[in-house]
């Protein structure tokens, strides 16, 4: 079926649909407020804007800097092919993550203060410096993407002699600031359940970014690999799926050992509220991920370290979620649930993230495999503007 | 010198007039429904509730390391020397972190408005300046809420605690909850029933201790893993240069 020269496909159908709620709780948000628009009250003034949009947004964009860390600042040349990919979707991530917080902030139109007013004991502020200066250097190295596809020779080459000081920085910046983000839950002790108050939040949210920049690279290769029908570096799975293994076992000793040591570990067995959660997180991030990885056929396979990648990415977004509202439920005496017009902004950021990675797919050289033929360009001045649906091949397999 | 506002339950008479006196101080809105109302909120900064005849005032309890000043980035909430926890709303961004760190859940926000303000007691901080009291410690017609120098009313509370140990809980309510308060509340029941944090689960520690103890690593953290990803770069890179010099000599060698 078309309509108006646009083909109509299922894909395309709910990416207008996702968009069209998106847009109309845009609307109420910034003509009737926060309180229209959200479930969030002075008991609960964070809802899923916070703990899904940035302080997820944030985790799983974090491929960035961990693919670019091991390419040019350790040398693993194995693994440049999935460079690209990997800054790309870092970078959506973190400008989405901008566009999150624009919905939440109560004043957004002040968001500039923070350059001129600073608390220097806030945690926040050091978040939101790293969040700017780390967006600026994901450009940068983003930049030679869009520099190749207008064959502009002279900007590439300055780049590029600065990518290495890029990279580190890139590193330090996210170091600092994925565990911030663990340090915001620290100062209040007395409001979180003590399954996800821990002083070693900021080292656990930090190893958390890791595990799932690594399950990112792992699943957004294996998709795209899918979609865009492109052939897939088959080892290079089979090692990162090694790695994010090994990561795995790393954090679930660290989480025992916390556990432990603060006298928490017989309670998780307990059925309570909290624990329902915990067994959730628990269940996704490592037991489905680690009892799959332990087999060398699924690490070979790409399909099903995907599916394992999948399961620590919801494992991991459930921790996050637990940590920014579960653990306050039982403080606060009642249950946060997000309204519907709070989760079609959140969804719709998602789908703005996944339209815009497929248009920069396409028209630019993101996949290296790509690079050498001359890529089509052919959608580029057609008034509809919307290309083929990447997702359209998925409902093949 | 610090001024605070002591607070006595089994002298207040549930009149209200603090409530009254506050709201017309602040420019809010105050009739019987508000009256009725029994919690704070973005209209109501102070609330006298009654628990089975048994009272108690809730207001900003002006902590002397406040979490909420400590979490706001753009320094908008902050201590004055005379004690109060002043908002500044040009600053404010509307991020809500100080709601979120409040150990008694004080600031309030404007939910329905399109630029929501955060709303909380100020301990009137322009008739402190003019030498006056708060306007509730002003109204109150039985003494229940006093304005004074902390010290001066921290042994005020110790002497009546010492005096009349029957009709106490042994417990001045902020002389050292989160490291102390600028309110101190006094209580013939335990103060837990009127919502106010169990003292042993929020502790003696000032909040932003929490996360002080992780920024003050920054300044040698950052330098220090600055110092490794250059160093790590920088044999990585030489190793690859030596190999590729070793590559180009091999097949010099192989080429003779």
């Amino acid at each position: 079926m078309t309509i108006m020269n646009i083909k109509v496909t299922f894909w395309r159908v709910v990416f207008a649909v996702i968009m069209l709620l998106g847009i109309y709780s845009t609307y109420v948000r910034y003509l009737h407020g926060l309180g229209a628009v959200s479930n969030m009250t002075d008991q609960f003034p964070w809802g899923i804007w916070i703990g899904f949009d940035c302080l997820c947004g944030v985790m799983l964009a974090a491929g960035g800097f961990c693919v670019t860390g091991a390419v040019y600042i350790f040398h693993v040349e194995r693994l440049h092919c999935i460079v690209r990919p990997a800054i790309l979707t870092a970078f959506l991530g973190y400008v989405l993550f901008i566009v999150g917080l624009l919905f939440d902030l109560g004043r957004p139109w002040y968001i500039w203060h923070m350059m001129v007013y600073q608390n220097f004991h806030s945690v926040m502020l050091e978040v939101g410096f790293c969040v700017m200066t780390y967006t600026t250097v994901l450009f940068l190295e983003f930049l030679p993407n869009v520099l190749e596809r207008f064959n502009l020779q002279a900007p590439i080459r300055w780049v590029k002699k600065i990518y290495p000081v890029l990279v580190c920085l890139g590193i330090l910046l996210s170091t600092l600031h994925q565990s911030s983000l663990g340090s915001l839950f620290l100062i209040f002790p007395e409001k979180m359940h003590p399954f996800w108050y821990t002083p070693a939040q900021p080292f656990f949210f930090f190893i958390s970014a890791i595990i799932c920049g690594l399950a990112m690279t792992i699943f957004e290769s294996t998709l795209s690999a899918r979609v865009f029908g492109r052939s897939l570096e088959r080892s290079v799975i089979a090692e990162l799926s090694g790695v994010l293994y090994v990561a795995l076992w790393v954090m679930a000793l660290l989480r025992l050992q916390d556990y432990v040591h603060r006298n928490v570990f017989m309670s998780i067995f307990k059925p309570s509220y909290e624990a329902y959660f915990l067994w959730l997180e628990l269940i996704l991030a490592f037991v489905i991920p680690l009892t799959m990885l332990s087999f060398k056929k699924v690490r070979t396979n790409p399909h099903l370290s995907y599916l394992a990648a999948l399961s620590a990415i919801l494992g991991f977004v459930t921790n996050r979620l637990n940590v920014a509202m579960t653990s306050m439920e039982t403080w606060v005496g009642h249950h946060y649930v997000p309204k519907w017009t709070e989760v079609s902004i959140s969804v719709m950021i998602c789908a703005i993230g996944f339209f815009v990675f497929t248009l920069c797919a396409k028209y630019l050289p993101i996949f290296e495999d790509e690079h050498h033929a001359v890529p089509q360009y052919a959608h580029v001045g057609e008034p509809a503007g919307v290309p083929v649906s990447a997702h359209q091949p998925t409902l093949v397999h | 010198m610090s001024k605070a506002i002591l607070y006595d339950a089994t002298l207040c008479i549930d009149c209200k007039q603090c409530e009254s006196a506050c709201a017309q101080q602040n420019g809010l809105p105050y009739d019987d429904k508000v009256a009725a109302e029994s919690v704070q909120s973005e209209h109501k900064f102070t609330v006298v509730l009654n628990n089975n005849d048994k009272y108690m005032r809730r207001l900003c309890q002006h902590c002397e390391h406040p979490a909420c000043a400590s979490v706001c980035p753009v320094g908008a909430l902050h201590k004055t020397a005379d004690g109060p926890v002043v908002y500044d709303v040009w600053k404010c961004l509307g991020c809500r972190y100080c709601m979120v760190a409040c150990a008694f859940s004080v600031p309030k926000y404007e939910w329905g408005k399109l630029n929501p303000r955060v709303r909380k007691c100020t301990m009137c901080p322009d008739r402190l300046a003019a030498g006056k009291q708060t306007a509730c410690a002003e109204i109150c017609p039985v003494g229940a809420t006093k304005f004074g120098d902390r010290d001066a009313l921290v042994a005020e509370a110790q002497d009546r605690l010492r005096q009349n140990p029957s009709n106490y809980v042994p417990q001045i309510y902020g002389l050292k909850e989160v490291g102390g308060t600028s309110v101190l509340l006094l209580s013939s029941v335990p103060f837990q029933q009127f919502g106010l944090p169990n003292a042993e689960r929020i502790g003696d520690t000032p909040l932003p201790e929490y996360t002080g103890r992780v920024m003050e690593l920054m300044p040698d953290f950052i330098p220090l893993w600055a110092l490794v990803l250059g160093g790590v770069y920088w044999v990585s890179n030489r190793r690859k240069e030596v190999a590729e010099v070793e590559a180009e000599e091999r097949a010099m060698r192989g080429a003779k």
